[in-house]
């Protein structure tokens, strides 16, 4: 009997799981440590951030889920890998420490013979003094718990308004090198929409203040696709939105303090400059959920196996290089760790090779640029993927992963919301075709301009509305739900 | 904050240089008849990247 062992229960690794479980015998056992008992549709947070969905709504409890599946659940969160085992024999282990309330802070182990690392990140509020909600002034909409929070803040300051007080409202990235451009973009669109439909959008100032270069970069160094016999930048899709729905934006921002109503940022010119706010939801830098790696002798071999930021190695190339040399080769194609054979990593969990967005340097040798983005759609590809490479490893069909699932081979679709209602709302629907640029296939943009578009729209909204139920049907495991695509 | 046509455009400004939606295509955004024959285009093009991404 084989194990397969899997850390992190969201979005890549739930796909991860539900797969290795679909495609491998009874014999094999499929275990799942997550530090979490719920499962989270994140993208769906941002209506709660708004008022306009509950946490119910965009979760549900994983236990009774997995036990009708057939998975094993341990509420628990990582702590260290033994690749090799330890010095009395046996098999790679993973050391873990229970979240569950009955065993919370209890030491537990279990060996595995795959392990799929898919912990996510770890919102990383700690490198922005004064970020956040739990020790800081601002909100997030990272969380569930997070979003209930931001939309409580986000009614107190309707409130103010519709008492006659003017208010600002700052929302973006909270660090140089924060990702996920995506999240907030679309939380300032609905904060937007949700202002006009209280009747109060003459009373609020909203900006944007974010680390991308320019409007629209969203990390993945922007797109660009036909529009009205042109092909335009989507630096030009996103200013005209901005533009249109009155939000102010400050780019090339490095956010790096935060006060009671105040940001302090840093400029790529050098320049550190500050910003009024009276509600502010900027996203963190994320990094590894600090994940600890032994050898057999009990040798600390975390730094051989794990990137910098926390991230796990894969088979990507890391060699430093300048932009100019970046290839879409560097991008891996397996998630193995090069290592460990049977150590791979999905989502967010993955070292990338570099970013995708041309990283930007301050005067002060401030990194003000996106890191690259690895949710949504190609997380869940690339659990998928692993699932197939690893089931068919324990399975013996296969010695080594087939590759193929490179960020720079597959695309992704996206919706972006900016602005709930069935009649009213609208999002902004896009594709991009590959996800990393591959300037040598695609001279120029760096993207097939065939496959790459983006509208706004009702219908986005529609979509979006439909993905929320589709995707939580699937997560669920009704019946059919590995016919729905990821 | 409404839209008008034009009303955002101001030379030297730095959303001037951009292009702003005219009524007609922010009406189009929310016009029940047209969003359901986009909703088809936009389905059919996802599903595109979809089978080509699998």
């Amino acid at each position: 009997m084989g194990r397969i062992v899997i850390l992190g229960g969201g979005v890549s690794g739930h796909t991860a799981a539900s797969f290795c479980r679909k495609w491998t015998g009874k014999q094999h056992e499929v275990v799942v440590i997550t530090p979490n008992s719920k499962w989270n549709w994140i993208p769906s947070n941002i209506w709660v951030g708004v008022g306009r969905m509950t946490t119910e709504q965009v979760t549900f409890e994983l236990a009774p889920i997995y036990k009708k599946q057939g998975i094993g659940y341990i509420q628990a969160k990582a702590v260290s890998l033994n690749p090799e085992g330890n010095d009395q024999g046996g098999k790679p282990f993973v050391t873990y420490e229970f979240t569950s309330p009955d065993k919370a802070g209890q030491i537990g182990t279990l060996e595995y013979d795959y392990l799929i690392n898919a912990t996510g990140p770890k919102l990383n509020f700690e490198a922005t003094e004064g970020l956040g909600p739990d020790h800081g002034h601002s909100v997030s909409v990272c969380t569930p718990q997070h979003a209930v929070h931001a939309s409580e803040e986000l009614s107190k300051v309707i409130e103010k308004m519709k008492a006659g007080q003017r208010q600002k409202i700052l929302i973006g990235t909270g660090h140089s090198a924060s990702t996920c451009q995506g999240a907030a973009f679309e939380y300032i669109f609905n904060v937007e929409h949700e202002l006009r439909v209280a009747g109060v959008r003459e009373m609020a100032d909203l900006t944007w203040i974010s680390n991308e270069y320019y409007l629209g970069d969203f990390g993945i160094a922007g797109l660009h696709l036909r529009k009205g016999g042109y092909v335009t930048s989507s630096k030009i899709f996103a200013e005209s939105l901005f533009a249109e729905r009155g939000v102010r934006w400050i780019l090339r921002a490095g956010v790096y303090k935060l006060e009671p109503g105040k940001v302090h940022y840093e400029t790529l010119d050098g320049e550190k400059l500050t910003e009024d706010f009276d509600f502010a939801m900027l996203i963190p830098s994320f990094s590894g959920v600090g994940l600890k790696a032994f050898a057999k002798d009990g040798s600390d071999i975390t730094d051989t196996i794990f990137a910098p930021n926390g991230f796990l190695k894969v088979d990507g190339d890391y060699t430093k290089k300048p932009f100019e040399e970046w290839k879409a080769s560097d991008w891996p194609k397996t998630y193995q760790n090069p290592i460990y054979k049977n150590l791979f990593a999905v989502g967010i969990a993955f070292a990338p090779p570099h970013a995708i967005s041309k990283p930007m340097q301050s005067k002060n040798g401030t990194v003000i640029s996106p890191a690259p983005p690895r949710t949504g759609m190609p997380s869940a590809m690339i659990g998928k993927a692993v699932a197939r490479t690893v089931t068919n490893m324990l399975n013996g069909k296969i010695d080594q992963p087939s590759g193929g699932h490179s960020m720079a081979e597959m695309g992704a679709a996206c919706v972006a919301s900016t602005g709930a209602g069935i009649l009213s709302g609208s999002a902004v629907a896009m594709t991009v075709f590959p996800i990393v640029p591959d300037y040598q296939k695609y001279p120029g943009v760096g993207r097939s301009l065939n496959y790459t578009f983006g509208e706004v729209g009702l219908a986005g909204h529609w979509i979006k509305h439909i993905l929320h139920y589709l995707f939580l049907y699937k997560a669920k495991f009704k019946p059919g739900w590995f016919f729905i695509p990821e | 904050m409404t839209h008008q046509d034009g009303e955002q455009i101001t030379p030297y400004e730095p959303s001037s240089g951009t292009a702003i939606p005219t009524n007609h295509t922010v009406r189009m955004r929310t016009n029940f008849f047209y969003q359901v024959f986009r909703f088809i285009v936009i389905n059919i093009k996802m599903i595109i990247i979809i089978w080509r991404s699998h």
